[in-house]
């Protein structure tokens, strides 16, 4: 049996029922990434030893039935701006490339407890700054389903990961849809949940108002359980918020009727690739048929939603990665001869293009002489959005769009260039700029055989919601069983 | 042309917290360099603040006793630069909605009430300390006081002269001791001062270009700035110059400022709201149980302390300048009067604004350094009441006893200080003084009444002040009206 093809419920049956031992599946995903990882670039680092001895010493627990939680003996990975005690945290970055963390962040801690187990760190764009992977400094994350094509980003080794059954699952971080359009791109399911409900404590933030943990999975089911370890409240991150009803597992119901969903007419445009037209139609027209209502809904202050983001991410990340000097961790420039010298070559050298770019951009905006028209005004979009959601909300349960207008496109592609936020993530954002929670659900396959994503956004800790209205949109779709092509190198 | 000067305060106070301001490292001063450290105060990637709740509710306190109003809604915002003690890059701080604004603090100045404006007080955290070390040319860095809370109280430029500021920063020094916001100490940096200084023509309404002061490590040195600031900016503009918008650093050695640099060109912080910390609301309920809570101002203790103990006014005035001060005439007071039956409470301000003040003058120290106790103290006066030990005598035991610590009945003994009353022998070296001095006698005979004063003191001297005072009076007296 290929255990690597496996999801996080089948696993869990099986273990249950003692038919499977977890050094077992640890060796089986193990030799998967052996031979693929060479075609797909998926992982920054590796944590195989540490893997296996902790896979032995919960086969032990097993056999003494102990009681386990579900996702315990389940490799997963972790994106590289997430702290993983004593695992080198690199941000895909230069700057951190011989970072090793002195804590763990609260997410990973918990998953500890859970005994889940840590198969290694993910690519990434540069500090979660663009959309293809290919910001990171050190290694593009090509798509499992043509090599050709980009992965997506920022999170796309995860998604790439996934996808290519390398892990079970994988916990990143979504700051512009930079999870979600990964998914996407990958074919997987990708969750960002409400602002507050995952602690951000140990997640190396750009832009901590606009950026969550969340986690992508095989399945909708996967999704459901991985949510439910990680949403908790945390007193160590002082946006996370107390939320009693997390038991996500029990909205896996195959139920949509009467269920309305509501599509903003601002989204149709020009850009929409014509199969992602064709598929998101097709998605509209089987949910109506599963018995959901499909309601007209605007969002007057959409078309201002992008900019504001870019503005708001610059910003806050000019701040927050400020703190690479080349004092006290990370990079140092060496031959310096003075403080202001060693600054600047430190963050020359440690920092690439685009997050140059970014850096410079939110100096600018948060000056005195941009301050009001720039940061200011983004935030009175944001507060405009967030009413016109609110409105939105009134009208309907969900609101659908698609994950991104454009498939996964080729490296060095123009569509990655522009200052992190690309094309891709415009529907994607508008979640990370409101805070409600977003999923990004398989719903079809471009004539080329690159899968198309769905986005499904509710409102503000309605993860139940979500999980029900895509659990049967996949229940009664086939798309999530769909595998890329054999990527395994042959001898 | 007459010029006055307009002087406006910032002051930094660190507060008396266990833990730092967003997170529960240590603040104790004076620790091992970064071993009060940890990743969120170090800045490590990842790590997130969450706010100090004892910090917030001294900075309400501060507040109040500042009659200030105390903010509803509050954020913390972010101070962008660049500098190595800082481990963020970003001082996390209160600019857009500061904790408190619009107070005031009364000082007195020469009798003369004088009302200073609080313009804002606002959070922050402080940053670590650069160490250089010139002999093998390294700097250093101890991140311990990085994010230890501080406050900030900016006044309005009200203060006129070197004198108001002094004693507005004393003022505000005891309060905030009275309050236990902080231990205030300058030299150890708990409190620290910078000086916005214009000077104007008399008259004029509008302010003039002002410069801002740095390094000023003792009220002293406050002092002295504003003046030598006051009379720099004169003279340029007498000599029609400009005064240029800058900052600059006091040396209180040489007694001059240099610039620091000019403030035109200087930084753009790019503050913002720190998107890590969320706002925070601080209810009325809050401030009402703080305010029930206030201890005793010094203001009302001074007043309580001429209503209750009959004070004069200045009495009230010196022994409420410290809060220990003040707790150590109280407990004196009360054992005394515990032991006297009575109010003898003017005896025990006597001793300690005037023996107590010279001796911590004289050794250049506070009284905290001293090892006296209230009951020492006492000690000491019951002796004098009995007439154990005469006062001069007594002086010299409080000094030693202030040092040593010892019991006054020991040191009596030990020393053999112990009063002369023994009248046969006193009557032997009070004669022994007439005989020595013919001529006083022959002076206050022909009505010198200060003659008699010498005599006295002569007879003091010869039993190294042991002698009881009451007694040499009227054996003196005895002795001229009887042999002469």
């Amino acid at each position: 049996m290929e255990l690597y093809k496996l999801t996080v419920h089948e696993i869990r049956g099986l273990v249950n029922k003692g038919k499977l031992s977890i050094e077992k599946l640890v060796r089986g995903v193990i030799q998967r990434i052996d031979s693929t990882e060479s075609l797909l670039d998926s992982f920054i680092t590796l944590n195989i030893d540490e893997a296996l001895h902790q896979a032995r010493t919960l086969d032990q627990l097993i056999s003494q039935e102990a009681r386990l939680s579900t996702l315990a003996g389940i490799p997963f990975g972790v994106q590289d701006n997430i702290c993983t005690f004593g695992i080198r945290t690199t941000c895909a970055s230069k700057m951190l490339d011989d970072f090793i963390p002195p804590y763990d962040s609260s997410v990973i801690e918990k998953l500890k407890n859970s005994h889940s187990i840590i198969l290694g760190k993910l690519n990434m764009d540069e500090f979660g700054m663009g959309s293809s992977t290919q910001n990171s400094a050190f290694k593009f994350t090509k798509n499992p389903w043509s090599l050709h094509k980009v992965s997506g980003g920022a999170a796309g080794g995860g998604a790439a990961a996934v996808a290519s059954d390398q892990v079970f699952y994988a916990i990143g971080s979504d700051a512009s849809g930079c999870l979600r359009q990964p998914a996407a791109f990958c074919g997987v399911v990708g969750i960002k949940p409400t602002y507050g409900l995952v602690s951000r404590f140990g997640l190396v933030a750009c832009a901590p108002s606009l950026e969550q943990i969340g986690c992508i999975t095989k399945d909708v089911t996967d999704c459901a359980y991985v949510l439910e370890e990680i949403a908790f409240y945390d007193k160590k991150d002082s946006t996370s918020i107390r939320n009693g009803n997390s038991t996500y597992t029990s909205y896996l119901m195959d139920d949509v009727k009467g269920l309305k969903i509501g599509v903003p007419k601002e989204i149709f445009d020009e850009s929409w690739d014509p199969d992602v037209r064709t598929y998101v139609n097709n998605s509209i027209e089987i949910l109506k048929k599963l018995g959901a209502q499909i309601v007209d809904i605007t969002l007057p202050h959409f078309k201002y939603a992008s900019a504001s983001h870019s503005i708001i991410f610059c910003c806050e990340s000019s701040s927050n990665l400020a703190r690479y000097d080349g004092i006290k961790y990370g990079m140092r420039a060496k031959g310096v001869d003075n403080l202001e010298e060693l600054y600047c070559k430190t963050r020359s050298q440690g920092f690439g293009q685009e997050v140059k770019a970014i850096l410079m951009l939110g100096n600018l905006f948060l000056s005195n002489k941009f301050y009001d028209s720039h940061y200011k005004k983004a935030l009175k979009i944001r507060e405009l959005l967030r009413n016109d959601i609110r409105k939105a909300f009134e009208k309907c349960h969900i609101i659908l769009t698609p994950t991104s207008p454009i498939l996964a496109f080729d490296f060095n592609h123009e569509s990655s260039l522009p200052i992190g936020m690309s094309e891709s993530q415009r529907y994607a954002l508008l979640a990370n700029m409101t805070g409600i929670p977003a999923i990004s659900i398989p719903c079809g396959f471009s004539q080329e055989g690159l899968p198309i994503g769905l986005q499904l956004m509710a409102d503000k800790f309605n993860e139940g919601t979500l999980i029900k209205a895509a659990y049967t949109f996949e229940r009664n779709t086939d798309y999530h069983m769909k595998k890329p092509m054999k990527l395994e190198v042959t001898e | 042309m007459k010029y006055e000067t307009v002087v406006g305060l910032e002051i930094h106070v660190e507060l008396k917290t266990q833990s730092k301001m967003f997170c529960a490292c240590s603040t104790a001063f004076g620790s091992e360099p970064n071993s009060q450290c940890c990743p969120i105060c170090l800045g490590i990637p990842g790590a997130l603040p969450t706010i100090n709740k004892k910090a917030v509710e001294l900075a309400i306190k501060t507040g109040l006793a500042l009659n200030c109003k105390i903010s509803e809604y509050n954020t913390m915002d972010r101070k962008n630069y660049f500098y190595p003690d800082l481990p963020k890059a970003y001082q996390t701080t209160q600019q857009y909605h500061p904790i408190c604004r619009d107070g005031y603090l009364d000082i007195n100045i020469d009798g003369r009430k004088k009302r200073v404006g609080i313009t804002r007080i606002h959070l922050e955290e402080d940053a670590g300390k650069l160490i250089h070390d010139s002999e093998n040319s390294l700097s250093l860095i101890d991140y311990n006081r990085a994010g230890v809370p501080l406050i900030e109280i900016v006044t309005e430029p009200h203060i006129e002269s070197p004198e108001e500021a002094v004693a507005f920063l004393e003022e505000l020094r005891n309060i905030l001791i009275y309050l236990d916001v902080s231990d205030c100490k300058m030299q150890e940096g708990s409190l620290r001062c910078d000086v916005n200084l214009s000077i104007r023509p008399k008259g004029q309404t509008s302010l003039g270009t002002r410069t801002e002061m740095k390094n000023l490590n003792s009220f002293r040195a406050v002092q002295r700035a504003i003046k030598n600031e006051a009379e720099r900016q004169q003279n340029i503009l007498e000599s029609g110059g400009e005064i240029l918008q800058e900052t600059r650093r006091w040396d209180d050695l040489k007694g001059q400022s240099v610039a620091m640099r000019e403030k035109q060109e200087a930084d753009d912080y790019r503050y913002f709201q720190d998107p890590d910390l969320v706002p925070f609301i601080i209810d009325n309920q809050m401030v009402e149980k703080i305010k029930n809570n206030m201890p005793e101002l010094p203001a009302q203790k001074r007043e309580r302390f001429v209503s209750e103990y009959g004070l004069p006014e200045y009495d009230s005035r010196i022994l409420t300048s410290s809060r220990e001060l003040a707790d150590f005439f109280e407990a004196s007071v009360k054992l005394y009067d515990e032991m006297k039956g009575s109010k003898e409470s003017k005896t025990v301000s006597n001793w300690l604004m005037g023996d107590l003040m010279r001796l911590t003058k004289e050794l250049g120290v506070e009284l905290g350094d001293l090892k006296l106790t209230p009951s020492l103290l006492v000690q000491l006066l019951k002796l004098i009441d009995q007439g154990v030990i005469s006062s001069p005598i007594a002086k010299e035991v409080f000094d030693e006893m202030c040092q040593s610590g010892q019991e006054p009945d020991k040191i009596v003994e030990k020393k053999g200080l112990r009063q002369i009353s023994d009248i046969d022998q006193l009557k032997e070296i009070v004669r022994e003084v007439i005989q020595e001095n013919p001529k006083t006698i022959a002076d206050y005979k022909a009505g010198k009444k200060k003659a008699f004063g010498h005599l006295v003191g002569q007879t003091m001297k010869k039993t190294k002040g042991k002698a009881n005072p009451q007694l040499v009076n009227k054996l003196l007296q005895d002795e001229i009206n009887i042999f002469q």
